[in-house]
């Protein structure tokens, strides 16, 4: 186990419990957020994200939130970033078409460092593409999507409890850090209905951001601090400052002055660079004695756990790295799989996205490629078959 | 690999139900104790196509959220039956609905007149998904009968509860004209078994 | 200028860095800045409760001089940030600055469906009828056969005419000024932001620098005068015929109506989902 992320192994005792309740992905992710304090939700409807905004329309007025279905997806970026900056934990969640027209404000929300949380349930494409099926193909989008140099956090759920416990982690981490967080599913997870006991809220770690302690006229919104992460004051609490889209000083006024640029840039990669240990969050399997190893996220984790069990009962010394952080990628908990065993396989339901990452962590290993992009969810099956050759 | 992982397919057309009678096996599995793992594919038309579901329990937590191979497969017509049979397990069982479907694939397979019940004995055609659950509930020998209707009282509007109930109980009642253990052993032969 | 509002001044502009500003010397930003710190002071209203947000473009850095919670968002999405705050905290008083390509070419969508919804937001929109900050492209208010860096030929589209869009859209206040009519601009701002719901308010301004020299009307006196020919009161316009009013345009209250707002229906729905 690496990172903040208490994955259990396999069987647990199965609780008799009021609190068990057979839920879909697309469903926990709300029953998440609002267990994180999620208190807005801005969005569009697109398959396969809306059950989303469907569910939260229905609980948001009722626990005092608001929820409102905007005209495009480019809105319901914008007014989600105007709720968090008025001080309410705000989400949106969509699919590929609407997360590229999401990147434009997400840029914003980097460069003023506003929390928000993002959920792109990944479908195949590119444009339209294919609506109903699963895909990994927005991995690098999410990483990149928006131009400009800038670091983000992307979160991969493969679980309807990862799907509550890692959106529990995005809010957390976008309050702490004061970054959009973007959570990646995909159809499979999204549609997924599993056995699921929501933690009672009392037993569950939310963190708030950090608000100003000094009075108004002391505040400085972009103040540097040890952990690269200024105190953020609510719109409207009478700290009254700027916020704006426009590379900025301290003081949140823009600036061409080349060392307030380069203090703000190198200011923002810090301030994630500080939280690694944290941030990278990663679940491993069965790797005591690996000798090959699969690295996957998202549903074909599941997949691979599968196969690696497969392997195991014919003697092949398979275990598994699932990736629950893509981005910053975890390297920490790579290179040291990359190490130990002699061959490594990465399937990905697109032509290669992670894989690029995890060979840049040691050019000398073996990391072998396994792609499907026909629409289909790669089975256990096909990834055993690729260990076997592996191991042969 | 120890594994109980007992897997169900339930097929049809869109509209015939086959997701919610998916969603309430699966929660009725759950009442039992069950992890499960519950998923759909469907095509972008609300009704007509071919629709499928499957739900998988197991003791321990289920990694393969899909299908591997079948130890039940539920369909409700032809078209879907021909579609979906892939992955059947050489010990499975097939249950179809005498109404919608002719030819069997396989001999380990049960016939019953699900939307003829439905329709004729309790004057509701729409409810053929549950009387084709009621059937798998008592076939498949993984979830009472109580915890099916209770799952089925949680899951349907209150004023279709009995109607549901009624037709769980007729789907219970066709199956136990049929016995499992008459069927062929294995749909393999016993050499190849064997091997 | 009287004492009073040099006061004003020093009570609503920031002083701890912006100036001087952005904008070239007669821009009409500034009368529509000046109107709007006034329109504010004259609805005594507490800067720790305004906000005001705009997209991009010259019109979009006005907050940034003025020391209310201020916003600089993306092009053409100042609504849709300030649909978010106002919502979050209904009790803020949100403002909008937009320009006329900033709120009705890449925001458009955002502008017709902010006044469908009528949620209690203050939208200005300064129209000079061209793409200033970027070089005098055209926009969606620049007039037929009018040159622009993208028209030199002569434009061949039709404009936009902002308020009237408002007012089929839905706002629930729309009215239009100028800069040439600053005192009567003042008035309509303080309305606009008083009015409960969605107010829209165009402000003709001049941008002599762009617009102008291409056009004939090459400094602030030449299009201040052209402000004052062709803005007509809607009394006045009732009274011309449509050749008389060819070219002119009607200024002050356009549309004031009276109908439930956003956050009202809201607080219905949170009723209903039994919110405590």
């Amino acid at each position: 186990m690496s990172g903040g992320y208490e994955g259990k192994e396999n069987v647990v005792n199965i609780e008799q419990s009021e609190n068990r309740l057979v839920l879909q992905g697309n469903e926990a992710i709300v029953e998440g957020a609002l267990a994180s304090g999620c208190r807005f939700f801005a969005g569009y409807p697109i398959t396969p994200a809306s059950e989303i905004a469907e569910l939260m329309s229905f609980k948001l007025p009722a626990v005092g939130g608001s929820f409102i279905q905007m005209e495009d997806e480019i809105a319901s970026m914008g007014a989600i970033i105007g709720a968090s900056l008025a001080g309410v934990k705000s989400l949106t969640a969509t699919s590929g078409p609407g997360f590229s027209l999401m990147q434009e404000n997400l840029g914003f929300a980097c460069v003023a460092e506003v929390p928000c949380v993002v959920v792109n349930v990944m479908r195949g494409g590119p444009s339209t593409g294919l609506p109903t099926s699963p895909s990994q193909g927005d991995v690098m989008q999410a990483r990149w999507g928006t131009h400009g140099d800038h670091p983000i956090i992307v979160l991969a759920v493969s679980s309807v409890r990862d799907c509550f416990e890692i959106t529990v982690h995005a809010f957390n981490l976008s309050e702490k850090y004061r970054v959009p967080v973007i959570l990646l599913s995909d159809e499979v997870v999204a549609h997924t209905r599993e056995d699921i006991i929501l933690p009672e809220l009392k037993n569950l770690e939310v963190v708030e951001r950090i608000r100003p302690s000094v009075p108004p006229e002391w505040y400085i919104p972009y103040e540097d601090n040890s952990r690269g992460v200024p105190a953020m004051a609510d719109i409207g609490s009478g700290y009254r400052h700027h916020v704006t889209g426009l590379i900025h000083d301290a003081k949140g006024f823009p600036t061409q002055r080349s060392d307030e640029i380069d203090a703000f840039t190198r200011r923002q990669f810090r301030k994630i660079t500080n939280g690694f240990c944290e941030i990278q969050m990663t679940k491993s399997l069965m790797m005591d004695d690996a000798e090959i190893a699969v690295i996957a996220y998202g549903a074909v984790s599941r997949s691979a756990l599968r196969a690696i069990r497969i392997a195991r009962e014919r003697g092949v010394k398979a275990g598994l790295l699932q990736l629950i952080t893509l981005f910053p990628f975890p390297k920490k908990a790579v290179d040291p799989v990359l190490r130990q065993c002699r061959a490594v396989l990465v399937p990905e339901m697109n032509m290669g996205q992670i894989i690029r990452e995890v060979k840049r962590v040691n050019l000398s290993s073996k990391v072998v490629k396994y792609s499907r992009v026909d629409g289909q969810f790669i089975t256990p099956d096909e990834i055993f078959e690729q260990l076997l050759a592996m191991y042969m | 690999m120890k594994d109980d992982r007992y897997e169900i397919r339930f097929g049809g057309s869109g509209g015939q139900g086959i997701i919610l009678a998916a969603v309430i096996f699966a929660e009725a599995a759950v009442y039992e104790g069950y992890h499960v793992c519950q998923t759909q594919s469907y095509g972008p038309e609300a009704r007509g196509g071919k629709s499928k579901a499957e739900v998988i329990i197991s003791q321990s937590e289920i990694d393969y959220p899909k299908v591997i191979k079948m130890d039940l497969f539920l369909a409700m017509n032809q078209a879907a039956l021909d579609a979906y049979f892939f992955d059947f397990k050489p010990n499975g069982i097939l249950i179809s609905d005498a109404t919608f479907v002719e030819q069997l694939p396989t001999s380990r397979a049960f016939v019953l007149p699900f939307t003829r019940i439905a329709r004729d004995d309790l004057g509701k055609e729409i409810v053929a998904n549950i009387v084709a659950l009621g059937a798998v509930g008592r076939l498949c020998d993984k979830v009472s009968m109580p915890a099916l209707e209770k799952a089925v009282s949680a899951k349907v509007p209150a004023k279709f509860r009995e109607l549901n109930v009624e037709a769980l109980r007729a789907g219970a009642k066709a199956a136990d004209t049929v016995d499992v253990s008459l069927l062929p052993r294995s749909i393999v032969s016993d050499e190849e078994a064997e091997v | 200028m009287d004492e009073k509002f040099a006061g004003l001044r020093h009570d609503y502009l920031r002083h701890d860095k912006k100036f001087p500003h952005v904008w070239c010397p007669g821009c009409g930003n500034g009368i529509v800045l000046g109107a709007l710190i006034r329109a504010i002071d004259r609805l005594e209203l507490e800067k720790d409760e305004l906000v005001l947000a705009s997209g991009i473009g010259c019109a979009g850095r006005m907050p940034v001089y003025v020391d209310f919670n201020t916003l600089h968002t993306t092009h053409g999405r100042a609504l849709t940030f300030a649909t978010g705050i106002k919502l979050a905290k209904p009790e803020l008083n949100v403002i909008t600055v937009m320009g006329d390509g900033d709120a009705t070419a890449i925001g458009g969508n955002h502008f017709i469906h902010a006044a469908r919804r009528n949620l209690d937001l203050t939208a200005i929109i300064i129209n000079n009828q061209i793409y200033g900050m970027t070089g005098g492209q055209y926009s969606p208010t620049t007039p037929y056969g009018a040159i622009a860096s993208t028209a030199m030929h002569g434009h061949i589209e039709h404009a936009f005419s902002i308020a009237e869009l408002a007012i089929t859209a839905g706002a629930s206040f729309v009215a239009r000024g100028t800069v040439y009519h600053a005192a009567m601009l003042d008035t309509l701002l303080a309305k606009g932001i008083a009015k409960t719901g969605f107010s829209v308010i165009e402000v003709m301004s001049n941008c002599h620098t762009q617009y102008g020299r291409k056009n004939q009307m090459g400094d602030p006196v030449t299009m201040m005068k052209w402000f004052k020919e062709n803005g007509v009161s809607k009394e006045k316009a009732a009274r011309l015929s449509e050749e008389e009013m060819a070219g002119k345009f009607t200024i002050g209250v356009l549309a004031d109506v009276d109908k439930p707002n956003y956050i009202e229906e809201y607080e219905k729905i949170r009723e209903k989902a039994g919110a405590v």
